[in-house]
C-alpha cells in the first residue's frame, strides 16, 4: 500500500489495564514457562525428576521403612536378628546421644549446658524477630552479657557450680561453643581489620593486611596444631592457657581475617557518594562508618558473612585434630563401642550428624536470605 | 532587593563586597586557592568573597573546577595553596575547625547521596541526632517541618530510592537543612534529573533564595540564575573568569569567554 502522506496519530481515549493472558499465569503458567519452556529445560526438568526418583526411595527406605527404631544393643539392628534388610539404627543414636551432645560433661551438672541453650534461644529468637522491640537491649543482652553467663555457667567453679574441665567438654557442645565465639568474635574483629584494611594511615593498613594475610596463609589445622602443642614450648615455664580457649582464639583469629576480606568487599560497594554526603552533614569518621557505611556494606555482603559462618561451623570438626572432641569426634569415638558394631552403625551415625548439620545450616541461610529481602530498600523496583 | 551597587571584579578575580546583601559580614572568603590533582592545575588561584545572604551561581564549562571549588568550601577536598574561611572559621587541618564549618554549610549534590538504608525521616534526623545530639523527637519534628517545606511531607517512611528523582533530591535540601546550616552549598542539584523534575527543585531553591539563605549554586539552569543570583560566576580551565551581576553578566558579558560560553548553552 502506498500513501501519500505520513500518518498522524491523535489517541482519542486511554486503554484500560487488562490482566494477562490466562496460559502465563498461576501454576499452568509457570510450568509452561519455567518447566518446559524449550528443549533444554524441559530435559534439565526430566533430568531432575529422575534424579529424584533414583535418590530418594533408597533414601527413605535407609532412614526410615528399613530402619531400626528401638533397641537396646547390636543384635537389634542385625540382618540376621531381624531377618530383614535392616536401614539405620536408631537405638545405636539414642544410646550414644547424651555422649554427642555433651561429650564427657558430668551428667549430673548437664542441666548447665542445658541452662545456656535454654537462655541463649530466649535471647536469640527474639533478635531474630523484626518486630519484637528492645533490640539494642536484647543485643547487648545476647551479645554482650549471654557469652558471661555461659562462660559462667559451663566452666563454673564460681557461685557454687562445681568446676568442669574443658577437657571433659565434647560433642554438640563443643560445636556450638566454638561456632558462636567464632561468630561473635570473627564479625567485630572483621570489620575492623576491614575498616583498618581501607584505612589512610599507612601503618594502620600495612599491619592489618599482614595481620590478614598471615591468617589466610595458614591453614586452620596448622593454626589449632601450633596454638595447642607448639605455643606452649613458647612461652614462660608454668605459664599455661586452657586448650579450649586457645582453640578459640585461634578460631576467632582465623575466621576474622577472613571476614575482614568479605566485610572488605562490601565496602567497596558503597559508593563515593555515601561517604562525602555523611561527611557534609559533618559526621565524623566512626560515625559516618557506623551509621552509613557500614550499615550498607554488610547489607551488600550478607551472603559471604553467612558463607562464612556456615564454613566456620563445619570446620570446626578440625579441633579433632588437637584431641578436642565435637559432635564428629565424639561419633568417631562411639564408632568404636563394640557394644555397637553393626555393619550399619557408621551409616546411622553420619546420617544423624548430617541432618544435624544440614539443618543448622539451612537454618542459617534461610534467615539470611530473609534478612537480604527485609533490608532490601527499594535497590531493586 | 535593590539594584543599585555595581559588583567590580578586579585583576585578580575578587569583587568588591558592596552588595545587596542583609548584613555586612562575610561568609565565605576564598584566598588565592591552588589545587592540582596529581599533576593537574585544577584551580588557579581561585579568590570569591561572598557576603553573608548572596546567592552566587557559578557555572562553566565541564571539568572547569566550579565543582572542586564548592567542595572546598566545607573541605571535602582539601587543597594545597591559599586560604579558605567559612563564617569566619579558617579551614586547616584542624579537624575541629573543619566539622565546626562542616556543621554551618550544607550540601547538595548532583546524585543526592540519600542514604539509601535508612528512611526519608531517619535521613533527615541522622545528623541533628549524632552530630548536635538533639533529641529524637525534636529532631523529628524539624524534620518534619522541613519535609514540609520542601513539599514531601507524606514520604517520610518511605526510602529513597522508592521516591523520584526529584521528590530525591528535595529530601537532600530538607536534609540539609535540618541542620540549620548557614551556608547551602548546591552542585549540580538538577543535572541528574529528568526535565519534568527540574522546576521542582529550582522552585524549592528559589524559596530557600527568598528567605535570604547564603547559597553557592554550581547549575546551568540560566533561567532560575537571572532570578535569583545575586553574582554570576564563570569558570573556565580552573580560573575564574568573570564575576558580574546578573543582569551585566547575561546581557553585557565582559570576557570573550562569557560570551561564548553563554552563547553555547542559551540556544
Amino acid at each position: 500500500m502506498k500513501t501519500a502522506a505520513l500518518e498522524t496519530y491523535v489517541r482519542r481515549e486511554l486503554i484500560a489495564p487488562l490482566p494477562p493472558p490466562l496460559a502465563t499465569r498461576g501454576l499452568l503458567g509457570f510450568a509452561r514457562q519455567r518447566l518446559f519452556g524449550g528443549v533444554l529445560n524441559t530435559s534439565l526438568t526430566l533430568l531432575s525428576f529422575l534424579l529424584l526418583i533414583v535418590v530418594l526411595p533408597p533414601l527413605v527406605r535407609f532412614l526410615i521403612i528399613d530402619a531400626v527404631w528401638s533397641g537396646t544393643s547390636r543384635t537389634d539392628c542385625l540382618a540376621e536378628t531381624l531377618g530383614r534388610p535392616v536401614g539405620a539404627c536408631w537405638p545405636f543414636v539414642a544410646a550414644k546421644f547424651r555422649q554427642f551432645m555433651y561429650g564427657f560433661y558430668p551428667e549430673a551438672e548437664q542441666w548447665r549446658v542445658n541452662l545456656t541453650y535454654a537462655l541463649g534461644l530466649v535471647l536469640l529468637i527474639p533478635l531474630l524477630i523484626p518486630r519484637v522491640p528492645y533490640k539494642t537491649w536484647n543485643a547487648i543482652a545476647f551479645f554482650g552479657l549471654f557469652p558471661l553467663a555461659a562462660f559462667v555457667l559451663l566452666v563454673g567453679g564460681v557461685l557454687g557450680l562445681p568446676h568442669v574441665e574443658t577437657r571433659l567438654w565434647g560433642g554438640m557442645l563443643v560445636t556450638l561453643v566454638i561456632t558462636f565465639t567464632g561468630i561473635i568474635g570473627s564479625l567485630p574483629l572483621g570489620v575492623l581489620l576491614a575498616l583498618g584494611r581501607a584505612s589512610r594511615l599507612p601503618v594502620v593498613r600495612m599491619l592489618c593486611v599482614i595481620f590478614i594475610e598471615f591468617w589466610r596463609g595458614v591453614p586452620l589445622v596448622t593454626v589449632l596444631f601450633f596454638a595447642t602443642y607448639m605455643l606452649p614450648l613458647f612461652l614462660p615455664g608454668n605459664w599455661r592457657m586452657d586448650p579450649m580457649l586457645r582453640v578459640l582464639i585461634g578460631v576467632v583469629l582465623f575466621a576474622g581475617a577472613y571476614m575482614a576480606e568479605v566485610v572488605r568487599g562490601g565496602l567497596q560497594a558503597v559508593p563515593r557518594g555515601q561517604y562525602e554526603g555523611a561527611t557534609a552533614l559533618g559526621l565524623g569518621y566512626w560515625k559516618m562508618m557506623g551509621y552509613v557505611v557500614m550499615p550498607q556494606a554488610l547489607k551488600y555482603v550478607i551472603p559471604g558473612i553467612v558463607n562464612s559462618f556456615i564454613a566456620l561451623f563445619k570446620d570446626t570438626t578440625l579441633v579433632l585434630i588437637v584431641a578436642i572432641f565435637d559432635l564428629l569426634g565424639q561419633l568417631r569415638a562411639a564408632f568404636a563401642d563394640p557394644n555397637w558394631a553393626t555393619p550399619v552403625t557408621l551409616f546411622t551415625g553420619f546420617a544423624f550428624a548430617g541432618i544435624i548439620y544440614l539443618v543448622i545450616s539451612f537454618a542459617m541461610s534461610r534467615y539470611a536470605l530473609y534478612t537480604e529481602r527485609r533490608l532490601d530498600t527499594g535497590a531493586r523496583r | 532587593m535593590a539594584d543599585n551597587a555595581k559588583p567590580v571584579a578586579d585583576g585578580a578575580g575578587r569583587a568588591t563586597p558592596e552588595m545587596r546583601t542583609t548584613a555586612n559580614e562575610v561568609a565565605v572568603d576564598v584566598l588565592a586557592l591552588n589545587k592540582w590533582f596529581g599533576s593537574f592545575h585544577v584551580l588557579r588561584d581561585v579568590s570569591l568573597k561572598v557576603m553573608r545572604g548572596e546567592r552566587i551561581v557559578i557555572c562553566g564549562p565541564s571539568g572547569s573546577g566550579k565543582s572542586t571549588l564548592l567542595r572546598c568550601v566545607n573541605r571535602i577536598e582539601d587543597w594545597q595553596q591559599g586560604r579558605v574561611i567559612v563564617d569566619g572559621v579558617e579551614l586547616t587541618e584542624d579537624l575541629k575547625a573543619i566539622d565546626e564549618v562542616r556543621r554551618e554549610v550544607g550540601m547538595v549534590f548532583q546524585q543526592f547521596n540519600l542514604f539509601p538504608h535508612l528512611t526519608v525521616l531517619e535521613n533527615c534526623t541522622l545528623a541533628p541526632t549524632r552530630v548536635r545530639h538533639m533529641p529524637r523527637r525534636a529532631a523529628e519534628e524539624l524534620a518534619r517541618h522541613y519535609l514540609a517545606r520542601v513539599r514531601i511531607p507524606e514520604q517520610a517512611n518511605k526510602y529513597p530510592l522508592q521516591l523520584s528523582g526529584g521528590q530525591q533530591q528535595r529530601v537532600a535540601i530538607a536534609r540539609a537543612l535540618c541542620m540549620q546550616p548557614k551556608i547551602m552549598l548546591f552542585d549540580e542539584p538538577t543535572s541528574a534529573l529528568d526535565p519534568e523534575m527540574v522546576k521542582e527543585v529550582l522552585d524549592t531553591m528559589v524559596g530557600l533564595a527568598m528567605d535570604g539563605m547564603t547559597m553557592l549554586v554550581v547549575s546551568h539552569e540560566m533561567g532560575f540564575a537571572r532570578q535569583v543570583a545575586s553574582r554570576m560566576v564563570l569558570m573556565d580551565a580552573g580560573q575564574i573568569v568573570e564575576i558580574n551581576e546578573p543582569k551585566t553578566f547575561f546581557e553585557h558579558p565582559q570576557h570573550e569567554r562569557t560570551r561564548l560560553f553563554l552563547s553555547q548553552i542559551l540556544h
